[in-house]
């Protein structure tokens, strides 16, 4: 955008000789200094804590072992994660939350966007409304959670009780504790990926609905033959974004453990997921290069199954 | 037709990530640093400063700010509290980084251990008119260096260990109420768990426990062994020092025979145990105090205190450190100098609670005699004393909190039905392997 206004206003502007290199440097420069703050940014907190979080995890550095800061070991840290179960454990809870995490909050996004483009009274209040999770804080909606997910007097299990079901300890058994969790990804972000939708719902061009309907396809037929393809783009890039962030999912987890080291995902790491184990593995004990080398297996994960995504969502606009 | 995609994804998740990372940033960069003495040698005395104190809990010092601010018009203090794991791995970095560590620094007793390799970074009290002899070892050797030059750091307050107990619930299982008569029916911890089976089988309410949690109680329990999960050369020694195994097998059973409440310590279910009466004994150290004034029973019941089964014991307790990195280390000295004096320290535990380090005061009168109204007029001061007398001190190491943690969580795994002691057992043995290679 930056590079288009600078352009047009330098085919404007008349040719004056004095101002003439100026206005070739404004054109051919500008556009790099309006781009320069993200770039700056993206490089001291993103970039570079990168390449050095790289670099440590290829270092035996730990803090109990004086002398090992800098230490060269090569892939050493990246053979270890190979038979380290701990490491696996947290991809298989990693990808497990985010499964149940992921899908079911898409798939009601997509029914809630769908509901909010009809026409009804206070539709804009319904659109802030919800939104409105997603702007709560983790800390905030995880502690309230957890409250109500409790064992003895949670309202989750109080109202479970009302059909005959014991009381569930949700921290203790895998399933439980992925469900929970997922339950409080899905309630913040819900409403941002329903907003999502119901922006790109709204530039499907009513003719398309209007030729349907003459056609005699029913409601659900026309969301179905034209909504949905229609929304195909913008439920590829939620599909990648919602991904990437239950790949990287931390404070829920670490929030909803009732142990005293929140950092171990439960009593047996029920829940541990990736990023809460290198943090466990970085601040928690001090490893610094086997935790920086989790990082990056993390890392190389999201990028793996992001390009799967990828090629998948283009097949599939390929076949159309 | 395309459509415009946005082009901010989530940021809250990205979030606690990039921190990470931006963390190992901060780390990385200025470990070169620091180390230098401070600025404090060439400054002026009465120039305006604030202290800055950073502390994991309430340390019950606001009116003792007050106090030194009157005596030191020219300071002004300022705390900041985070939580326990938090202010730790905080105070590890901003060590590491050489900078961001405040004036003075609290540490507890049970991550100590992992601070004596950077004892350089601290300012040593005994060359700053500290003497050694204000504390009993047990207390002043884990805040040294491995050779004994360096003390970094001033002991704050002590646990001490003693058995809370809900005098009306016993009265109502037939046990006795009497503290004397309590301390004698549970002289051990075999007799102590022989009289919760008792209790469960003849206590009205059947939603009470015995006792909290597991993990809690096996902690209490290995304190009182003559070694922990370290030995004197700093070897972690959970595998060969059969006290661990048998501390662990004794809890393991009780949990089994139903006497463990099975909710962790310091959560908000915790507090609500307390207040709907979930479990009729804790074993409580002095600074757990607040907890039951916080949380007094919903039906109106009444605890009471009598001495650990076993003897002694000590749980938890804090040293007050200053960073050599700190703005102005002279002025951090004196402050933290103050707060651990025996007059501010004997203040705290008759108005807070807080059970002094300072073994001087364990025998001054107005603290051996002291009774607390809480505990139905305990004599609170002669129970925390003997037992900070009978304890055993372990030796510490630097992962020793983490593979309590470890073996806690183990615990857990029982009470929650997840796996029976000798799976949790061999869980706990990979956690800990997991900690220290």
């Amino acid at each position: 955008m930056a590079a288009s206004t600078a352009a047009a206003r330098g085919a404007r502007a008349p040719a004056r000789p004095a101002g003439h290199r100026w206005h070739r440097l404004d054109r051919t420069v500008s556009p790099y200094l309006y781009l320069s703050p993200f770039f700056v940014v993206f490089g001291v907190f993103g970039l570079f804590p990168m390449l050095y979080t790289g670099y440590v995890s290829f270092t035996a550095w730990r803090a109990d072992r004086p002398g090992s800061e800098g230490r060269w070991v090569g892939l050493e840290n990246y053979r270890r994660l190979l038979d380290d179960p701990f490491f696996w454990n947290a991809v298989k809870n990693t990808l497990g939350i985010g499964v149940l995490a992921t899908v079911p909050q898409l798939l009601l996004a997509l029914g809630l966007a769908h509901l909010l483009n009809y026409r009804m009274r206070g539709r804009t209040l319904m659109r802030l409304g919800i939104l409105l999770p997603n702007v709560t804080s983790v800390a905030a909606v995880t502690l309230i959670f957890v409250q109500l997910f409790g064992r003895d007097f949670g309202m989750v299990n109080w109202f479970l009780s009302l059909f005959g079901v014991d009381h569930v300890d949700w921290q203790a058994g895998t399933l439980s504790s992925w469900s929970a969790i997922a339950a409080i990804v899905t309630w913040r972000w819900t409403g941002y990926n329903a907003l999502l939708y119901l922006a790109a719902m709204q530039s499907v061009p009513f003719e398309l609905y209007e030729a349907a309907a003459l056609d005699g396809a029913s409601r659900w037929r026309q969301f179905r033959s034209i909504t949905i393809p229609m929304l195909r783009p913008t439920i590829l890039f939620t599909v990648i974004v919602s991904t990437i962030g239950a790949l990287q999912l931390f404070g829920e987890p670490m929030l909803f453990s009732q142990q005293q080291d929140p950092t171990t995902g439960g009593s047996q790491h029920q829940f541990q997921t990736l990023a809460l184990y290198s943090y466990n593995q970085f601040w928690g004990r001090f490893k610094y290069g086997y935790g920086a080398a989790i990082s990056w297996a993390m890392f190389l994960l999201i990028v793996l199954v992001a390009a799967v995504n990828f090629l998948a969502a283009r097949r599939m606009r390929g076949a159309e | 037709m395309p459509v415009p995609l946005p082009r901010t994804g989530p940021r809250g998740r990205l979030l606690a990530c990039s921190a990470l990372l931006v963390l190992a940033l901060t780390a990385a960069t200025s470990c070169s640093s620091g180390s230098g003495g401070g600025p404090s040698a060439d400054e002026d005395p009465n120039a305006k400063i604030t202290l800055t104190v950073n502390l994991f809990s309430d340390f019950g010092y606001a009116d003792l700010y007050k106090e030194y601010e009157q005596a030191h018009p020219n300071v002004t203090v300022k705390e900041n509290r985070a939580d326990m794991g938090a202010h730790h791995q905080n105070l590890h970095a901003h060590l590491l980084a050489g900078s961001g560590t405040a004036d003075v620094e609290a540490i507890e007793i049970g991550q100590v251990a992992g601070f004596q390799p950077e004892a350089g970074k601290f300012l040593n009290f005994l060359d700053n008119g500290v003497s050694k002899d204000q504390w009993v070892p047990s207390k002043t050797a884990p805040a040294s260096s491995p050779d004994g030059k360096v003390l970094f750091g001033l002991g704050t307050d002590m646990g001490g260990l003693a058995l809370c107990y809900r005098s009306d619930l016993f009265k109502a299982a037939g046990l006795p109420t009497d503290r004397e008569a309590v301390a004698a029916l549970m002289k051990d911890w075999p007799s102590y768990l022989a009289a919760g089976k008792q209790f469960l089988a003849a206590s009205p309410n059947k939603d009470v426990r015995w006792f909290d949690s597991g993990g809690n109680l096996f902690s209490a329990i290995l304190a009182q062994a003559p070694q922990g999960v370290y030995d004197a050369e700093g070897k972690v020694v959970v595998t060969t020092n059969p006290a661990v195994k048998q501390s662990f097998d004794l809890v393991a059973g009780a949990v089994r025979d139903g006497e463990s409440a099975g909710i962790q310590a310091f959560t908000p279910a915790w507090d609500t145990g307390f207040q709907k009466s979930q479990f009729a004994t804790v074993a409580c150290p002095a600074w757990m105090s607040y907890e039951f004034k916080a949380n007094p029973p919903a039906d109106g019941g009444t605890w009471d205190i009598a001495r650990i089964p076993g003897g002694g014991g000590n749980w938890g307790g804090s040293y007050l450190t200053v960073p050599k990195s700190g703005k102005h280390t002279k002025a951090a000295a004196e402050l933290a100098k103050w707060l651990t004096a025996p007059e501010q320290e004997a203040r705290l535990f008759k108005e807070k609670g807080y059970f002094p380090s300072d073994q001087a005061l364990w025998t001054q009168p107005d603290i051996a005699e002291h009774t607390d109204p809480l505990f139905n007029n305990a004599p609170t001061g002669r129970i925390f004393s003997q037992s900070a007398r009978d304890l055993n001190p372990q030796p510490l190491g630097a992962h020793g909190a983490e593979i309590g943690t470890a073996l806690g969580n183990a615990l857990t795994s029982i009470e929650q039905g997840k796996a029976d002691p000798d799976g949790a057992w061999k869980q706990a043995l990979k956690d800990v392997g997991n900690i220290v290679n």
